[in-house]
């Protein structure tokens, strides 16, 4: 059982990053990476849209019926996410006028209806919600990597508008790296998204290669 | 009773809907003060950012119109003392801008003399004509207190005017200074409606 879990946990945050290896949800992803805190908003929408939608496909999937069950989750998943808007809304309005429509877009992250397709419909809730956690916190580690990458290239700074997610108290949160003037233009405006997540997914790439590469060599010498 | 399969189907997703409806509208009327309130205050605050609240003393949100000048829907906010016009706070959009519309908050006193102008939203290249944000750049103070004398100096300097160019951004200014003069013209032309 334990195993069970650490498995749906590695997957959602590494081996099937749903950025990252599946490719899904990424407009948004795109569009909005263009600082920490506008990726960290969206992370964590996405994240709560995600263990939600999980959860109430999980629990209804006795009443699900396979013939009508892809419009029952766009029903879920869209009914979520207003909810999600409605309370960033009322409670981060700043947050909620800068990411604009990518806010009711979620409903859109194929990422969603995939984890209610693939897992959620066919398991227990505890290990839903858990997927969707997992899945939710993996994909906004994209988010945030690439949103720091941008930021500190394109603006020379980290955290700017730290305020508007956790309150007047952390406006001092931000980071002045290097002077505006001398950012690179390129790493905020949309070309700079694509090719950022290009990296990103490389070293990702080069990254598990190394450690295949190590692993065969250590049972190498032990065989 | 039974039903045949697509109509359970149908049934189902009937009720499915209804449930989802009842919990969105049960946020809704959670929610819906808290965001009237924020929307009054983002507004309030976006209008006092043209016009100091000392100067005025009535309810500036709901004291307004909705006049047309050239296919253009403006909405005028009117600031009063004591019951006399102050300043007109003036929302305008420009389409002549390098990237989609700009909207604009323009103030201009009963005198005729631009009070103070901010942009709202645009969609400018960054690091080029982003810096028509106050933020970035001290240009949109370049109108503070001018008044039309001469309309010939009422653009940017390569068209001959008064107001500095952005380097490598000449459109964004322009689209800018063309349609503040504009709707200063569109203010001395229906002042008097305006303050009805």
């Amino acid at each position: 059982m334990r195993s069970d879990y650490s498995k749906i946990l590695s997957n959602g945050l590494w081996h099937n990053n749903q950025a990252l290896v599946a490719l899904l949800g990424l407009c948004p992803l795109l569009a909005v990476s263009n600082t920490v805190i506008n990726s960290l908003g969206l992370g964590l929408a996405t994240t709560l849209t995600l263990i939600l939608s999980n959860l109430l496909v999980s629990s209804l999937r006795q009443f699900i019926l396979p013939e009508i069950r892809l419009p029952l989750f766009v029903l879920i998943i869209a009914g979520v996410v207003t909810i999600i808007e409605l309370i960033m809304h009322a409670w981060f309005y700043e947050l909620y006028k800068i990411l604009g429509i990518f806010i009711p877009l979620i409903v859109t992250n194929c990422a969603i209806i995939g984890r209610a397709e693939v897992f959620a419909s066919k398991n227990r809730i505890m290990p839903s919600i858990l997927d969707g956690l997992a899945m939710g916190l993996g994909f906004s580690f994209a988010l945030i990597v690439l949103g720091g990458f941008r930021e500190l290239l394109g603006s020379g700074t980290l955290l700017t508008q730290a305020d508007l997610l956790f309150g007047d108290a952390t406006k001092d949160w931000k980071i002045n790296v290097f002077d505006d003037n001398s950012g690179i233009l390129l790493a905020i405006l949309p070309p700079g998204a694509f090719i950022g997540l290009g990296l990103l997914i490389a070293l990702k790439n080069a990254f598990e290669l190394r450690l295949k590469a190590t692993k065969s060599a250590t049972s190498k010498i032990y065989e | 009773m039974t039903f045949s399969p697509p109509t359970l189907a149908a049934l189902r997703i009937g009720l499915f809907s209804f449930i989802i409806v009842g919990l969105v509208s049960l946020v809704y009327h959670g929610t819906k003060d808290k965001i009237a309130d924020n929307e009054r205050r983002a507004l309030l605050q976006s209008l006092q950012s043209v016009i100091d609240n000392r100067r005025y003393d009535n309810d500036l949100i709901h004291d307004k119109i909705q006049l047309q000048s050239s296919g253009q829907a403006h909405t005028v906010y009117r600031a009063r003392q004591a019951g006399k016009p102050i300043a007109a706070i003036i929302t305008s959009t420009t389409t002549q801008g390098y990237n989609g519309d700009i909207d604009l908050l323009i103030a201009i006193n009963v005198s005729g003399t631009i009070n103070a102008v901010r942009v709202l939203n645009h969609r400018e290249t960054p690091g080029l004509g982003d810096a028509i944000e106050l933020k970035k750049s001290n240009w949109l103070l370049s109108f503070n207190q001018l008044a039309i004398e001469d309309l010939e100096q009422w653009a940017v300097k390569r068209d001959g005017g008064n107001f500095d160019q952005f380097t490598g951004a000449t459109i964004t200014p322009r689209a800018i200074v063309n349609e503040v003069k504009n709707t200063t013209l569109f203010f001395q032309q229906y002042q008097h409606e305006i303050f009805q």
